[in-house]
């Protein structure tokens, strides 16, 4: 965060409310409360919402793109609309912006139908940045920024506004200093800005963005967003943003609208709406859902389902390598339990996100008998046993027991602890050593080779 | 909030900085900043005048050239008591007869008042007057009409190769003009005409191609141009071949020319070419943001289709008035935007005033070399000359300047 970001808007405008906007999210954690204090009232106040989307049904041909979908979005809220690709996201924007009419349904902008709405009278209500757009001409970024003067130019009139609003939107985004050259010479980043600027320009009180994210860098993905967050805070503008990147959603959106196959599955809070079962219903794809150290907002790590376990696994062990594994063979299908692990690792984080039955023990004194017997109990139920990572030598001695054991170096970087260990259980049952990501696959070779056959 | 006041001093400060720094990277000066600085329509007035000199003093040095050679002086001053302004207009029908039938025509006949009466040479001034301030009368709104269309379909089609025929609307005129050739239909502006309804139909039977629901699809369009102009191509050969006695005028007119140029037509032309760019003017703001792509235009608050059936309407309708008395004059359309566009740049509030008038001189300049190619020589086509040297001229801008997009 930069929090020494110009904010000429808020200054020209007298009516925004300083206690709201003075710390332009500085602090995470104090906007996620807010975002939750919102969101309370948010779904059922649709007397309040700006954009109200009801039931609205798009098909392309024979197949419906969007199915009866409903959302709406407060004055001074930041929607996320995430989804994976071909879910619909974009037409559901088009469907708010005028650009596509829905077959069946409504929207309402600030308490008018859209589809009643001229293009004019519409794109003085809702401004749109759109996912890709066509630059490569000789405009300058003012040039372009002007053309979001469009729908208050009369056709032999022009706008008195215009050079003002044009000035506070290219103030605001930082792109001033590249006014006068050509679009085409812009960076990605810089072109963004541009056509953030252009729909500030039309001072619209809703604002929909189309992947305003996709194709840059991290930086400018933070910028962009930032922009938009004190855009949302300072202007009480309603926004809705289509956003790839689930973590960027998580962190800056009020609320964040789950698309599946043209159907909004969820709508709340990140921390609510962001869930295992609910990223794999919308994204066919297991993920691990934790909570950001730096920023306090939920981060989603997606596991892609490659090998098909259908068998029970037990893990015990500790640390990044222990999670890696948990999170794996879950994405892999197998009924994953684990334990004992330490209280308060990331190993213990992970299961207990998704939902790994799981035996905890204090890290710092030695495992009690109750945690050590049912670890065994788990153990008995496995089809096969994982350590991961370091672990007590109890804890060591309970997988031992199991007949099928994988061994997992921490980060494949064997320390001088990982070189005893390996050596020490060799011996005894290990049957591969192996990177955390390859783990399921160790896993199905030791159930279809037995360790007997190898002694 | 004890720091309230803090912060937002913070702010101001923070967003002075910024703004001296932005004010510092545009030159130094506010008054640089292209967002207040800027005023498309002055820099649009002030191109134009300067080119409409350039234009005069074309006109005026073209006039002297021909078979007997005037001075200057006699030319300004016959073409200063040129200068009338109409009086009284009516209208009359005349007839225009083709298989046995009549067909009534309206036209319009204006008396004029000529505001002065300067001491000239009088057989200099029959010559300016009656032979080549006609011509290059007609030329010059040609030019300017063809310069003003092209401009416009490269625009709407975000094509640079698009010029004023793209939707068949010369081939339209062909079809019309060599078919009231070698038809032998004769009449009042029989073959203007019947070569201006071929054009406008065309244009219109394209258009009616490429919808679908209310959507006319800009690729739709450029692809049914080419098919109906490749179709109309083909009707107009068929037509040549039974041309018989007929076929080096209709060929001539085919090549573009202004040979038989007369006041009348002018008076018609005119009031057309000015009216249909002044209209398309008003629309120049919102080509700009069609440049964007359709979809953006619209939420940007562009009626997309409206304004594309308004543009490509009076650009049709402005591109068969030229076509129709000055026969297919290529390159013009072509050529002339894109030479004003590295001149002025994009913007079409700017780039259709300018390309127009320039248009306007270049067809002048250009005609001149035709009318001294026929007196040297045999007859001498202007389409051929706008041709041999708007494409050479075009090849050179392609391989030194930036002419590869719009």
């Amino acid at each position: 965060m930069s929090p020494d970001l110009p904010d000429p808007l808020a200054a020209l405008l007298p009516a925004v409310e300083t206690d709201e906007s003075e710390e332009p999210a500085v602090d995470r954690a104090n906007t996620g409360a807010n975002a939750g204090a919102d969101t309370d009232t948010g779904p059922d106040a649709t007397a309040d919402s700006l954009v109200e989307v009801r039931d609205v049904t798009v098909s392309y041909g024979e197949s419906a793109v969007l199915d009866e979908v409903s959302l709406s979005v407060a004055p001074g809220e930041f929607v996320g609309l995430v989804g994976r690709n071909g879910a619909g996201k974009t037409t559901l924007l088009k469907a708010i912006n005028g650009v596509v009419a829905p077959d069946s349904g409504a929207v309402r902008i600030d308490g008018a139908d859209v589809h009643d709405l001229s293009a004019r009278e519409t794109s003085r209500r809702v401004a749109t940045v759109p996912q890709d757009t066509t630059l490569a001409f000789d405009f300058t970024a003012a040039d372009v920024v002007e053309m979001g003067r469009t729908p208050y130019h009369g056709r032999l009139s022009a706008d008195p506004d215009a050079a003002a609003a044009v000035e506070r939107a290219m103030d605001w985004t930082e792109t001033a200093r590249f006014a006068d050259r050509v679009v085409g010479s812009l960076s990605g980043g810089e072109r963004q800005r541009v056509v953030l600027a252009r729909a500030l320009a039309q001072e619209t009180p809703a604002l929909v963005l189309d992947e305003p994210t996709a194709s840059l860098d991290v930086n400018h993905q933070v910028r962009t967003l930032e922009l938009v967050r004190d855009l949302v805070e300072s202007e009480g503008t309603a926004a809705l943003a289509a956003i790839h990147d689930l973590d960027l959603a998580a962190r800056f959106c009020d609320r964040i609208a789950v698309l599946a196959d043209g159907d909004c599955i969820a709508v709340g809070p990140p921390e609510e709406v962001l869930t295992r079962a609910r990223l794999r219903t919308a994204f066919d794809a297991d993920a691990a859902v934790l909570s950001n150290p730096v920023t306090d907002a939920p981060t989603v790590t997606p596991f892609p389902a490659t090998v098909d376990l259908d068998c029970a696994v037990h893990v015990a062990g500790s640390g990044p390598a222990a999670a890696r594994t948990i999170a794996t063979l879950a994405a892999a299908g197998a009924t994953v339990t684990a334990g004992v692990l330490p209280e308060g690792d990331v190993a213990a984080a992970v299961a207990a996100d998704l939902d790994v039955e799981t035996v905890t023990a204090s890290a710092f004194s030695p495992v009690d008998a109750e945690a050590e017997a049912a670890a065994r109990d788990l153990l008995a139920e496995a089809d096969a046993a994982v350590l991961a990572g370091t672990a007590p030598a109890s804890v060591r001695a309970l997988v031992r027991d199991h007949d099928r054991v994988v061994r997992v170096d921490a980060d494949g970087s064997a320390g001088a602890d990982g070189s005893a260990e390996a050596s020490a259980t060799a011996d005894v049952d290990v049957v591969a050593t192996t990177a955390a990501d390859a783990v399921a696959e160790t896993v199905r070779g030791a159930l279809v080779t037995p360790l007997e056959a190898d002694d | 909030m004890g720091a309230a006041t803090g912060t937002d001093s913070d702010r101001s400060g923070g967003s002075a900085d910024a703004e001296s720094a932005a004010g510092a990277a545009a030159g130094g000066s506010t008054t640089d900043r292209p967002a207040a600085g800027r005023r498309p329509w002055t820099r649009a007035a002030v191109w134009s005048a300067g080119l409409t000199v350039v234009l005069v003093i074309t006109a005026l040095v073209s006039a002297t050239i021909g078979p007997v050679s005037l001075d200057l002086p006699t030319v300004a001053k016959a073409t200063v008591n040129a200068v009338g302004v109409p009086t009284s207009v009516g209208v009359s029908v005349g007839g225009l007869s083709t298989f046995g039938l009549t067909i009534p025509v309206p036209s319009v006949r204006a008396e004029y008042t000529y505001l002065f009466d300067l001491p000239v040479d009088r057989t200099g001034e029959v010559i300016v007057r009656r032979i080549r301030l006609p011509r290059i009368a007609l030329a010059a709104v040609v030019g300017f009409a063809l310069a003003a269309a092209g401009t416009v379909m490269q625009g709407f089609f975000r094509n640079p190769m698009a010029d004023p025929s793209i939707i068949g609307v010369s081939s339209g005129a062909a079809v019309g003009a060599v078919a009231t050739i070698a038809l032998s239909v004769s009449g009042p502006f029989g073959l203007q005409l019947s070569a201006f309804l071929g054009a406008v139909l065309t244009a219109f039977a394209v258009y009616l191609i490429a919808t679908e629901g209310g959507r006319t699809p800009v690729a739709t369009l450029l692809l049914a141009g080419v098919a109906v102009q490749t179709f109309l191509g083909a009707v107009t050969s068929f037509l040549l071949l039974h041309a018989g006695q007929d076929l080096e005028q209709a060929i001539y007119w085919l090549m573009g020319n202004l040979d038989n140029a007369a006041w009348d037509e002018v008076a018609v032309t005119l009031p057309v070419a000015v009216g249909g760019v002044l209209v398309l003017l008003a629309y120049a703001r919102d080509l700009n943001v069609l440049l964007l792509g359709e979809e953006d235009a619209h939420t940007l608050g562009i009626e997309v289709e409206r304004t594309k059936r308004v543009m490509l309407a009076v650009s049709s309708v402005v591109t068969a008035a030229a076509v129709a008395v000055a026969g297919v004059i290529g390159f013009v359309g072509l050529v002339v935007p894109h030479m004003l566009r590295l001149v002025v740049g994009p913007d079409h509030r700017v780039l259709l005033p300018t390309s127009a008038v320039a248009g306007a001189a270049f067809l002048v300049a250009t005609d001149t070399v035709a009318r001294v190619g026929a007196f040297a020589g045999g007859p001498l086509p202007v389409g051929i000359v706008t041709a041999a040297l708007g494409a050479p001229f075009f090849l050179y801008l392609l391989r030194t300047r930036e002419v590869h997009s719009l």
